[in-house]
């Protein structure tokens, strides 16, 4: 076979300084990915005005029927917790990034042209999960801190505490991102941005719901009283607050590292298939 | 190089490459010929190391795609026009990938100049239509200026100007010392484009040699005979001969008869004999086209059958036959223009098939009355006198052949 061929001229060899890639060179592409589409201004654009909207009518309408009685509007916990309602729809948006992020490359096909360029994939996903993680926090951290100030600017209540204060901004923007690295995570697993979308909106909120459901059989109360304790919303309720969403729920900074290893779980699962399936 | 051995791809039950082994040379373009569905894409796919293979194992340079030391700055490939996201303007495409192979940023404008997308640059790729995309891919493959660029139907939608300079591009790519490695259901374009071919149906090599010694093997020459349509007894007559004389003869639809295997002066000599007058004596080759239908034919996948509408129409009264022809001389078979291989002889079994040497060995023949006037099939591109060396293909090839089989049904383009 080989005999037919003319002899091999020499091998080209190209003018431009080869350098190997590193994790840094799929990081800034990454960030060229995530800035150069509409989606990731408008679902982070509608997270924004979520958290502000919301957090800002809230905290209006709690100090404008504040009765004066010397009962604070919050019976007792610090007024962050009002920022929840804002952050839950916020994360809505989030996750629905957090999936676009990968999925819509196997959508396009583009996953192929990007894993020609660059075989390691671990590092794309790698890349991926940082710069997004970095992206939502920052923004998450900054609207939540906006929203913290002004709901301690609007209502009485009792003077919130440095760790208070933390969880509100910096935690509000590491449990955003982290349960957006979930929905990450998801969207590589399933590669179906619709499909994924909706298996993280059923995992946010079913459980919940499920749980009301259950209200009064009494048979199924442990089932309920685990998921009161441990849906997301229950976390993020834990996490603004003292106590938690029921008694003996996680509370503080546990739910998010409830949060943190169950994206863990799933990105770890996600770097597997990654690597084994076909693209 | 590309060096794939015993390549084999399984998907659940249907096996989309079989036992593949073959080289793609520096310096050459070597085009990867094959119908709709016989496996081209999952192959290069093989190749980029995107798909892992059940069996076998491919190799660019000696290495596993996966394993390359800066795979992009030594592999380029164009697999989709489409697969970039929509929402991204080419610039920012191009970006992104120079980013994540390590490669200078000026190079983008470089390569956006290569394929004449610079004015539109700063604009969505949604927008693009097939040609741009298709010229968008192909600057991603040429980004990081490597040795080994692969192309899976880099002509798809593109116009005839565009064909052209893809056609020029892939030679000077390759006078530069490049392996370029291009797929495409087009035999025409491949004639004009590639020095080598590998040709794949069902998933199995079927030809794995250079353009020349391709058409040599896979073309058969045949004389086309006319007699008087006044005589038949005449037509009859010199079928005999010809037939005890060692030709084989078969019927074109116009009532011609086409022999193979007797040369024109035989014929003439054997007619001149029997007392046969002629109306026409004409010689004819297969062009390359037909060679690479004929060698492709056992192994189409998506193949058209005749809109009979056997269902819709009105019943016949009982009692009503319709005309019965009853051809003396078997017809040249309409669809798939050649008689099948006979039983028992693979065409496609392994590297060395029939196809590797002499003329092919089942009953050569070519298209029914390709240069006939007035014929009712007209085939691809006419056959020309002489030896059909690629030059002959016509110019602008992108249009198929208007009485192609099937094997251009399924258009690979997906919009």
């Amino acid at each position: 076979m080989s005999a037919a061929y003319p002899p091999s001229q020499q091998q080209y060899t190209s003018p431009i300084p080869v350098r190997r890639a590193h994790l840094g060179d799929a990081l800034a592409s990454e960030w060229t990915k995530i800035r150069s589409v509409r989606s990731t201004l408008w679902t982070l654009g509608v997270m924004v005005a979520l958290m502000l909207a919301v957090g800002l009518l809230i905290a209006w309408a709690v100090s404008s029927v504040d009765t004066g009685s010397g009962e604070t509007a919050t019976g007792g916990e610090p007024v962050f917790v009002l920022g929840i309602y804002g952050v839950l729809l916020g994360s809505l948006c989030v996750v629905t990034l957090g999936v676009l992020t990968i999925a819509s490359e196997y959508g396009t096909g583009m996953i192929r042209t990007t894993l020609t360029a660059c075989p390691s994939r671990g590092r794309v996903l790698t890349a991926k999960a940082v710069v997004f993680f970095l992206l939502v926090f920052t923004v998450t951290t900054a609207t939540a801190t906006l929203v913290a100030a002004a709901q301690v600017g609007v209502i009485d209540g009792p003077e919130p505490t440095g760790e208070q204060w933390l969880r509100a901004t910096v935690g509000a923007g590491l449990f955003v991102a982290t349960l957006g690295l979930l929905a990450l995570g998801v969207g590589a697993l399933v590669r179906h941005s619709a499909g994924a979308i909706t298996i993280m909106i059923g995992v946010i909120l079913l459980p919940l719901v499920a749980g009301l459901f259950m209200m009064g059989t009494e048979s199924l109360r442990g089932v309920q009283e685990f998921l009161f304790k441990y849906a997301i919303p229950s976390l993020l309720i834990g996490f603004y607050s003292e106590s938690g969403l029921i008694d003996g729920g996680p509370h503080g900074w546990t739910p998010l590292g409830i949060l943190a290893g169950l994206a863990a779980v799933v990105l770890g699962g996600a770097y597997l298939m990654l690597s084994r399936r076909d693209v | 190089m590309i060096e794939a051995v015993g390549l084999t791809k399984r998907y659940g039950a249907k096996t989309a490459v079989y036992n593949l082994s073959f080289q793609v040379r520096p310096g050459t373009v070597t085009g990867f010929l094959g119908p709709n569905g016989s496996g081209k894409s999952t192959t290069m796919r093989m190749i980029l190391g995107l798909d892992q293979p059940t069996s076998g194992h491919v190799t660019i340079g000696g290495h596993p795609y996966r394993k390359l030391p800066n795979a992009p700055r030594q592999v380029g490939a164009l697999l989709d026009a489409k697969a970039v996201h929509g929402g991204r303007s080419a610039r920012s495409h191009l970006l992104s990938l120079a980013q994540l192979a390590g490669i200078p940023a000026r190079r983008v404008d470089e390569v956006l100049g290569v394929v004449g997308l610079q004015s539109v640059a700063k604009r969505r790729s949604k927008g693009f239509s097939l040609g741009m995309g298709q010229r968008l891919g192909i600057a991603a493959a040429l980004l990081g200026d490597p040795q080994v660029l692969l192309f899976d139907e880099p002509v798809n939608g593109l116009d005839p100007e565009g064909i052209l300079w893809v056609r020029n591009l892939m030679k000077a790519l390759a006078a530069e010392g490049r392996t370029v490695f291009v797929s495409s259901h087009l035999m025409s374009e491949m004639a004009l484009t590639a020095d080598h071919l590998i040709v794949i149906g069902r998933g199995q090599l079927m030809a794995d040699m250079s353009v020349k010694q391709f058409i040599s093997a896979n073309s058969a020459d045949f004389a086309r005979v006319r007699t008087p349509d006044t005589e038949p007894t005449q037509r009859e007559k010199l079928v005999t001969v010809l037939a005890e004389a060692g030709g084989q003869v078969l019927s074109e639809p116009d009532g011609a008869l086409r022999i193979t295997g007797l040369p024109l002066p035989r014929i003439s000599d054997l007619a001149h004999g029997a007392d046969v007058r002629l109306w026409e004596l004409s010689p004819h080759q297969a062009s390359l086209e037909e060679a690479y239908m004929r060698l492709t034919q056992g192994a189409v996948d998506y193949r058209s059958t005749d809109d009979r509408k056997a269902g819709l129409m009105q019943q016949q009264p009982p009692g009503y036959l319709p005309p019965q022809p009853q051809p003396v001389v078997p017809e040249v078979p309409q669809q798939g223009w050649y008689a099948p291989p006979p039983p028992g002889q693979n065409p496609y079994a392994g590297g060395q098939g029939p196809y590797a040497g002499a003329p092919a060995p089942q009953p050569p023949a070519g298209p029914p009355s390709a240069t006939a006037p007035g014929a009712p099939v007209s085939g691809g591109p006419a056959p020309v006198p002489g030896p059909a060396v690629p030059a002959d293909a016509p110019p602008v090839p992108q249009a198929p052949p208007a009485a192609a089989p099937a094997d251009l049904s399924k258009n690979e383009d997906p919009r």
